[in-house]
């Protein structure tokens, strides 16, 4: 009973914080006139025709023809990510090396380092090859084990896994690389989803490096499209379809998280991830 | 003599550093030639596309004089400043709240954490636009007419307001840390008398000192970063009371073509967080040593 106010603290507190979404997916079904004078997310009738209109988006592409721009992206990344992460923290937790002191201690701090500060660097790096307007720029990074985060949180949850482990599978006869394929990998697997969830949620999110590196409209992830149409719709008219279309570009990552939200709720703070 | 390397047996000496090649491969190309590179294209006269010419310190020096940087510069410190604290106040009493052997934990949980999760999402930027027009959510639901955008003031609150919304991961480190703190201490602690809110500054607050610092590092990291909300609600402005550095420094590459001096920012730039990072790091490393 002492907790009553507790509940009606958290209560109302999770109302605020979930409503902008339900008014978010309301006012897409309502008309323009709607959206600005009644605060309840209930439309007063659905409109579907918007999501009809809304699938077709400002350009020549259909939002599918975006979506599929945006696994093109995403599937590499996780593939590259997983197995570069893996490889990187396996080393750095099992195998004592020259240098391994000097090479930890600058992983660590790569850790903290504000991307932003690299980008415009890295884009004149990029247009010296000829690769900007493609989706290597935003891809093969991920090859190099350059998101820190997954690589400690791997190198914190092998160190769990006993060492006699890995002796045993040496005993019969594995090397280095087929300890980690054989005995390892299946024991991290939790943390292999996670890296995969957090990966594909960052790249939906993701928005000044796409920015940045693609340039034509054919081309573009989600986001630049949400953009673009933001942008050309303006105030004043059709502010319903830019609102369905911004409903329909957060699927994916809704559907991503309620699937996997119990598997990595818990297991984030294991590298103290955040977004 | 000679260094002993503690590996399985038959195990070479240089295994270990094969599987950690890719990193010192991204190491060496994606964060130490950037690095390298943002500082000396800061050292000349470059548009992007026609070759760099030498200009010697003259982007530094003129990022001394130049009134947007200045501004930029104060705006961003002042958007870190009111975000970082309030954030992370915000992100402890929640996790307090659900650690009180709450029902529905994984409800709460879930609705506060889905923010930070979805937050950058340009969908969710472009809908938080909406929330704050004159005529939108948050006036009708309030009863006031602000135009949020016109006011400097209310143009930051409006990202700031973006940016505590996404409080939930911070909670969520903070929650996992309240759960590894033993029960016994706080029953031995009320067998001494000790009151709840004692309880909190004596035992919480000090065993919590390494998440509250790795928390103020990722939040004020990402803060000093900020582009997407000023770049799509704002536009920076109004009289640019928005325009961060991280818009400072993509307007110079790719509206006004000043590649030198972008990369002169972003190298400021980036040893200025770098700065704040060890000061940080030194004043919670201090403190730790006071405590023994």
């Amino acid at each position: 009973m002492k907790k009553i106010p507790v509940y009606i603290l958290l209560t109302a507190s999770a109302i605020v914080m979930i409503y902008p979404l339900l008014w978010l997916v309301g006012a897409s079904f309502k008309s323009n006139d709607e959206i600005f004078s009644s605060a309840w997310f209930m439309p007063g009738n659905f409109d579907f025709s918007v999501y009809e209109r809304a699938w077709r988006t400002v350009t020549a592409y259909s939002m599918g023809h975006y979506f599929v721009n945006t696994f093109k992206i995403i599937v590499p990344k996780i593939f590259f990510a997983l197995v570069s992460s893996t490889l990187v923290a396996y080393g750095f937790a099992r195998f004592d090396f020259p240098l391994k002191k000097l090479l930890y201690a600058v992983f660590m701090g790569t850790m903290f380092m504000p991307a932003i500060s690299v980008i415009m660097p890295t884009y004149l790096m990029w247009s010296k090859t000829g690769l900007l307007d493609t989706y290597i720029p935003l891809t093969v990074p991920a090859l190099f084990a350059t998101e820190g985060t997954f690589v400690f949180m791997l190198i914190q949850f092998i160190k769990r896994i006993p060492k006699e482990y890995d002796e045993a599978g040496r005993i019969d006869g594995c090397n280095s690389l087929q300890v980690l394929v054989y005995i390892l990998v299946p024991c991290i697997r939790p943390v292999l989803v996670s890296i995969s969830v957090f990966t594909f949620l960052w790249t939906m999110n993701d928005f000044l490096n796409p920015l940045i590196m693609i340039s034509s409209v054919e081309k573009y992830p989600l986001s630049l499209i949400l953009r673009l149409s933001a942008d050309s719709t303006g105030n004043g008219y059709e502010q319903n379809k830019i609102l369905a279309m911004s409903v329909i570009g957060l699927i994916p990552s809704i559907t991503v998280f309620a699937i996997a939200q119990k598997k990595f709720i818990g297991g984030i703070t294991a590298g103290g991830l955040s977004s | 003599m000679k260094k002993i390397y503690h590996n399985p047996v038959g195990v070479w000496k240089y295994t270990g550093l094969m599987f950690v090649i890719p990193f010192i491969l991204g190491f060496l190309l994606f964060m130490l030639y950037p690095f390298v590179s943002s500082f000396i294209f800061g050292l000349t006269d470059y548009n992007g596309i026609s070759p760099p010419e030498f200009s010697g310190l003259d982007n530094y020096i003129s990022m001394f004089r130049d009134e947007d940087f200045r501004n930029a510069f104060a705006v961003t410190l002042k958007y870190v400043l009111i975000l970082v604290p309030l954030k992370l106040i915000i992100s402890l009493l929640v996790a307090l709240l659900l650690n009180m052997e709450i029902r529905f934990i994984g409800v709460y949980r879930t609705i506060f954490y889905i923010p930070s999760i979805l937050g950058s999402n340009l969908a969710i930027v472009i809908m938080w636009q909406f929330l704050f027009t004159e005529n939108g959510l948050v006036n009708q639901i309030i009863g006031t007419d602000i135009s949020w955008y016109s006011s400097p003031h209310g143009s930051l609150a409006i990202i700031i307001l973006l940016r505590l919304w996404e409080f939930g991961s911070a909670m969520i480190i903070f929650l996992n840390a309240l759960r590894d703190i033993p029960q016994e201490y706080y029953d031995a602690a009320k067998v001494d008398g000790c009151g709840k809110i004692r309880c909190f500054f004596s035992i919480t607050l000090p065993l919590l000192k390494n998440v509250i610092f790795l928390n103020v590092i990722l939040q004020f990291i990402s803060a000093m970063q900020e582009f997407n909300a000023p770049y799509m609600i704002t536009g920076g402005g109004p009289l640019k009371s928005t325009y961060t550095i991280g818009m400072l420094i993509y307007d110079e590459m790719f509206k006004y073509h000043n590649a030198g001096y972008a990369n002169a920012v972003s190298w400021v730039l980036f040893v200025a967080v770098t700065a704040f990072v060890l000061i940080f790091y030194v004043i919670a490393g201090r403190k730790k040593e006071n405590r023994k």
